[in-house]
C-alpha cells in the first residue's frame, strides 16, 4: 500500500487525479455543510431567476433562482454514488463469473465467456437504454441497467488473471498440499487477480458518471428536483443562449471529476503493469 | 485471404445469435405479460387476448423464438408504435443521415488523430507532447452532449458561423432523394448551394462526435510511435541514412498503427452510443434521434430492433477491422 502510493507520488498527472478524487469525495460527503444555499437542493425563489454570475452566486442561478454553485456541490454525492453502485454491483456479477470461467474450464467456462462477448458486442449505451427503458424509467432501472452493461469488463480481466494464475507454480503446490477449490480461488487467486480489477473500477467510475450523465440528460435518470449535473443541463437548453452560466458548470464539474478518476486510473495501471506504460 | 474472411464471418455467429436471443427475451421475458404491455392501461380483457393470439404470444417460447428469428431474417422489424410504418423502413430512410455523420466523425479522428499522436510520440517530452497529453486527457473525459451544446452556443448562438441544429436550413429545398445522402443527392442535383448548406450543417455535430475518438487514437498512436522508435529496425535504417520523413510517415507509422486499428473498431461502439446523443442535440433526422424518440414515447419495437442493428453494426465493423490488421500485418493472416 505505502510502496504504491509511494510510486504514485512521482507521477504528476495522478497525483492531480487523486486529489481530484479526493477533493469530489469530500464534497459528496459534506456537500450540505459546503454548499453556500443548502437548501436549494429542492427550493427556489423565483425573485432571483436567471442571475448572471456573482459574488452572491459565483456559478449564477437557473430558471428557479437556484445557486447553481450549490447545486454543482450537492450533485456530488449524487453523481459519486451512482457510480459507486454500478460499479461494485458489476463487480459482484463479473468477478464470480470470470474465476468460475477462469478456473472451472469446459462448457461452463465456455457458456459464461460466450455470453460475455454478446454483452459485450452490444454498445453499452445502447444497451442501457434499451434495458432502462423496458425497465419503466427511474434512477434506480438506470443504475441496474448499467449494472447489468458494465459486468462483462470484469469477467473478462478476472478470467484472463485466473488462467494465468491457476497454471502457475504455486496454485499447484496448493493443490498438492490438498486445498479445496474454493480456498484456492477466493484466497489464492482473487488476491493476486485484484490490481486489474481495481484499475479497471478506477477507470469504470469515471465512465459511470459519464454515462450515467448522459441518461439523466435523456431524461432516464435523475428526477427533477434532484441536483443532477445531467438533468442540469438539460433543463438549461431552454435558457441558451441568454443564460450560458446555466449549462457551463455542471458540464465542467462532470469533465474535472471524470477527468480525475482517469488520470487516477491510469497512474494505478502504471504502476500495476509496467509493460504498457503510458509515458516513458 | 477468403479463407481468412469466411472463417472470421463464422466466428461471428454465435454472437449473432445471442444478440438475437438477449432481444427476444428482453421483449417477450421481462414485461411479465407482453400482451397486456402492448395493449396499455386502457385495454380490455378480451382486447389483451385477442392481442396475444395475433402476436402468437400463446404458443410456446421456443416456437415464438423461431418465428422471431424468421422475422428478423426477412428484416420484418415489426411497427413503430409512434410514427404506425415498419421499422425496418424507418430505419433505411433515417440510415444514410447516420452513415454520414459517423463517416465524418470517423474521418476526422483518424486523419487529424494518427498525424498528431505521431507528432505527440516524435516531441515526446516536449512541449507539443504535453498539449497533446493534455488534450487526450480532456476529449476523454468530456462529455458529449455538454461539448455539443457548449458548441452551439459560441459558434451557432453567439457568433453565427454555424448552423445551429438540422440537415438543411429550412429555407433549402431538398433536392430529390437518390442516394439519401444530401450531400450526395445536391451535387447530383447540381444544386451547389444546398451542397454547401449541408456541409455547414454537418460540421458542428462531426466535430462533437469525432472529439472521443480522436483523443483516444492520438492516445494509441503516440504509444505506438514512442514503441516502434525504440525498435533496432529504427536504429538501422536511421544508420543508413534514410530520410527522416520517410522512415517516420511509413516505417514507423506502418508498424505503429496496429494498436490504433483495434482502437477504432472500438471506437465504432462509442460513435453509435454517441450519435445517439449527438443526434438528438443537433435535430440529426438519422437513427440516433430515432433512438431517442423512441425512448422518450415508449416504443419497444423500435429500442430492439435498433439494439439490433447496432449489434449487427459492430460485428461486421470488428470483421473488417480484424481485415484491416491481416493487411498491415501479414502475419496474423497465417497464422488464422
Amino acid at each position: 500500500m505505502i510502496h504504491i502510493l509511494r510510486k504514485l507520488s512521482r507521477d504528476l498527472p495522478a497525483m492531480l487525479g487523486l486529489g481530484i478524487v479526493l477533493f469530489v469525495l469530500v464534497l459528496a460527503i459534506l456537500g450540505p455543510l459546503l454548499a453556500p444555499y443548502p437548501e436549494d437542493a429542492a427550493a427556489s425563489h423565483l425573485t432571483r431567476r436567471l442571475r448572471p454570475p456573482s459574488a452572491a452566486y459565483p456559478f449564477g442561478t437557473d430558471n428557479l433562482g437556484r445557486d447553481i454553485f450549490s447545486r454543482v456541490i450537492l450533485g456530488a454525492r449524487g453523481a459519486l454514488s451512482i457510480a459507486l453502485t454500478v460499479v461494485s454491483t458489476a463487480m459482484l456479477i463479473g468477478v464470480p463469473l470470470g474465476l468460475i470461467a477462469g478456473y472451472r474450464g469446459g462448457w461452463v467456462s465456455e457458456g459464461i465467456m460466450r455470453v460475455t462477448d454478446v454483452v459485450l458486442a452490444i454498445p453499452q449505451l445502447v444497451l442501457a437504454l434499451a434495458l432502462a427503458q423496458l425497465m419503466s424509467p427511474s434512477l434506480e432501472s438506470a443504475m441496474l441497467a448499467l449494472s447489468l452493461t458494465y459486468w462483462p469488463f470484469f469477467t473478462r480481466i478476472v478470467y484472463a488473471e485466473t488462467r494465468r494464475l491457476s497454471a502457475s507454480l504455486f496454485v499447484d503446490a496448493l493443490r498438492g498440499i490438498g486445498a479445496g477449490t474454493s480456498r484456492i480461488v477466493f484466497l489464492h487467486i482473487l488476491p493476486n487477480a485484484l490490481s486489474p480489477v481495481i484499475v479497471r473500477a478506477t477507470i469504470g467510475l469515471g465512465f459511470t458518471i459519464l454515462v450515467a450523465a448522459v441518461l439523466g440528460f435523456l431524461g432516464m435518470g435523475a428526477t427533477p428536483p434532484a441536483p443532477d449535473w445531467g438533468l442540469a443541463i438539460a433543463e438549461s437548453r431552454t435558457y441558451l443562449p441568454r443564460a450560458w452560466w446555466y449549462a457551463t458548470f455542471p458540464g465542467l464539474a462532470i469533465l474535472i471529476t471524470v477527468m480525475g478518476f482517469n488520470l487516477l486510473g491510469d497512474g494505478l495501471r502504471d504502476i500495476v503493469d509496467p509493460r504498457i506504460r503510458r509515458s516513458r | 485471404m477468403l479463407r481468412f474472411v469466411l472463417r472470421r464471418c463464422i466466428l461471428v455467429l454465435p454472437s449473432l445469435f445471442g444478440l438475437l436471443l438477449v432481444t427476444f427475451l428482453l421483449i417477450r421475458v421481462v414485461p411479465s405479460d407482453p400482451a397486456m404491455a402492448l395493449a396499455g392501461d386502457a385495454a380490455t380483457p378480451e382486447q389483451i387476448e385477442r392481442l396475444r393470439q395475433q402476436y402468437g404470444l400463446d404458443r410456446p417460447i421456443w416456437e415464438q423464438f423461431a418465428v422471431y428469428v424468421g422475422k428478423v431474417a426477412t428484416l420484418d422489424l415489426g411497427e413503430s408504435a409512434f410514427s404506425r410504418r415498419p421499422v425496418a423502413v424507418d430505419i433505411a430512410q433515417r440510415l444514410p443521415a447516420t452513415l454520414a455523420l459517423t463517416f465524418c466523425a470517423l474521418a476526422i479522428s483518424v486523419f487529424v488523430g494518427v498525424p498528431l499522436g505521431v507528432i505527440a510520440g516524435l516531441t515526446h517530452n516536449a512541449w507539443p507532447d504535453y498539449l497533446l497529453r493534455v488534450f487526450s486527457v480532456l476529449g476523454i473525459a468530456v462529455a458529449a452532449f455538454w461539448f455539443a451544446i457548449m458548441l452551439q452556443l459560441l459558434f451557432s448562438m453567439e457568433l453565427g458561423w454555424l448552423p445551429l441544429r438540422g440537415e438543411l436550413s429550412p429555407t433549402m429545398q431538398r433536392p430529390p432523394r437518390v442516394t439519401g445522402f444530401m450531400v450526395v443527392d445536391a451535387l447530383i442535383a447540381g444544386r451547389f448551394d444546398v451542397f454547401t448548406d449541408a456541409l455547414r450543417h454537418l460540421v458542428l455535430p462531426a466535430v462533437t462526435l469525432s472529439l472521443g475518438g480522436l483523443a483516444t487514437i492520438v492516445r494509441f498512436t503516440r504509444a505506438g510511435v514512442l514503441d516502434t522508435l525504440q525498435q533496432d529496425f529504427v536504429f538501422y535504417e536511421r544508420a543508413m541514412g534514410y530520410r527522416r520523413r520517410r522512415l517516420v510517415w511509413i516505417y514507423v507509422l506502418r508498424n505503429s498503427v496496429t494498436a490504433t486499428v483495434t482502437q477504432i473498431g472500438l471506437l465504432f461502439g462509442g460513435l453509435i452510443a454517441g450519435g445517439v446523443v449527438v443526434e438528438a442535440i443537433f435535430d440529426w433526422p438519422g437513427i440516433g434521434s430515432y433512438t431517442v424518440q423512441a425512448i422518450l414515447t415508449g416504443d419497444r419495437q423500435v429500442m430492439l430492433a435498433v439494439t439490433l442493428l447496432v449489434g449487427t453494426v459492430y460485428a461486421v465493423v470488428n470483421i473488417l477491422i480484424d481485415l484491416v490488421h491481416g493487411l498491415l500485418d501479414p502475419r496474423l493472416m497465417e497464422r488464422a
